[in-house]
């Protein structure tokens, strides 16, 4: 069976089940799928939304690179990710990552990287908007993010 | 060559994209960053910490020290907080 590799960038939700359907249909390979889902955060009761700006393109390419890197790296069955932009509310599902193996640790292993990866090279900002109606700034890059991608360099 | 802008580089300078015409001597991207630095108030305020900016070249990332003749599209932004 082919290996089966979906890659989304969009501005409406998605379906979990449906997506993870989608890699294990019509095959009976699979015996492992993983799913990460990325929502949005409102840590102290401030946040209003979340707006997601994103390099149209280079987001699709860049996501592309990782995956093929992941696919490189673990024997994969299947990968999807799919990554909002626009604006998301407190609780609203902002990414997806889903991996298809025929074991566990394969599928566990290459969606933590996939994560770690995308949070430092796919291009996308996040802008806030607080609760008292004003703009705030933009979320600053995290040092620990770097640190997360850069540990699957060593292993 | 086209250079575009993303997040608060966007905001800084005012607009998302422009066609841009570096002389000769601006030969990699920390050139560029600078010579551009120098257009005006708002491109410094959006450079005045050079070695934050990220940037890519027809959609792929590159370093400070990359050459940029045969760019077609450059993008300037802030590191990214994606996902």
């Amino acid at each position: 069976m082919t290996k089966q590799t979906i890659i989304r960038i969009q501005q409406e939700t998605f379906d979990i089940a449906l997506e993870m359907q989608r890699l294990s249909q019509g095959r009976s390979d699979v015996g492992a799928i993983v799913t990460f889902t990325g929502l949005c955060r409102d840590e102290n009761a401030a946040l209003c939304a979340l707006e997601l700006e994103h390099y149209p393109g280079m987001a699709e390419e860049e996501i592309a690179r990782v995956v093929a890197q992941a696919e490189a790296r673990w024997p994969l069955l299947g990968i999807t990710v799919i990554h909002r932009y626009g604006r998301m509310n407190p609780g609203d599902q902002i990414v997806l990552v889903i991996t298809a193996s025929s074991h566990r640790q394969a599928a566990f292993e290459s969606a933590e990287f996939l994560m770690d990866y995308l949070k430092t090279r796919a291009p996308f900002w996040k802008k806030e908007h607080k609760r008292d109606g004003t703009i705030g700034d933009w979320v600053s890059a995290k040092d620990h993010d770097d640190q997360a991608a850069a540990r699957w360099e060593q292993t | 060559m086209k250079a575009v802008y993303f997040a608060w580089v966007r905001e800084r300078i005012g607009h998302a994209e422009e066609e841009i015409n570096p002389p000769a001597h601006v030969s990699n991207v920390a050139d560029l960053i600078s010579w551009l630095s120098e257009k005006g108030e708002e491109y410094a305020y959006a450079f005045e910490k050079p070695q934050i900016i990220r940037v890519a070249i027809d959609r792929t990332h590159v370093k400070h020290d990359t050459l940029i003749k045969d760019a077609r599209e450059i993008a300037f932004f802030p590191p990214m907080t994606g996902g």
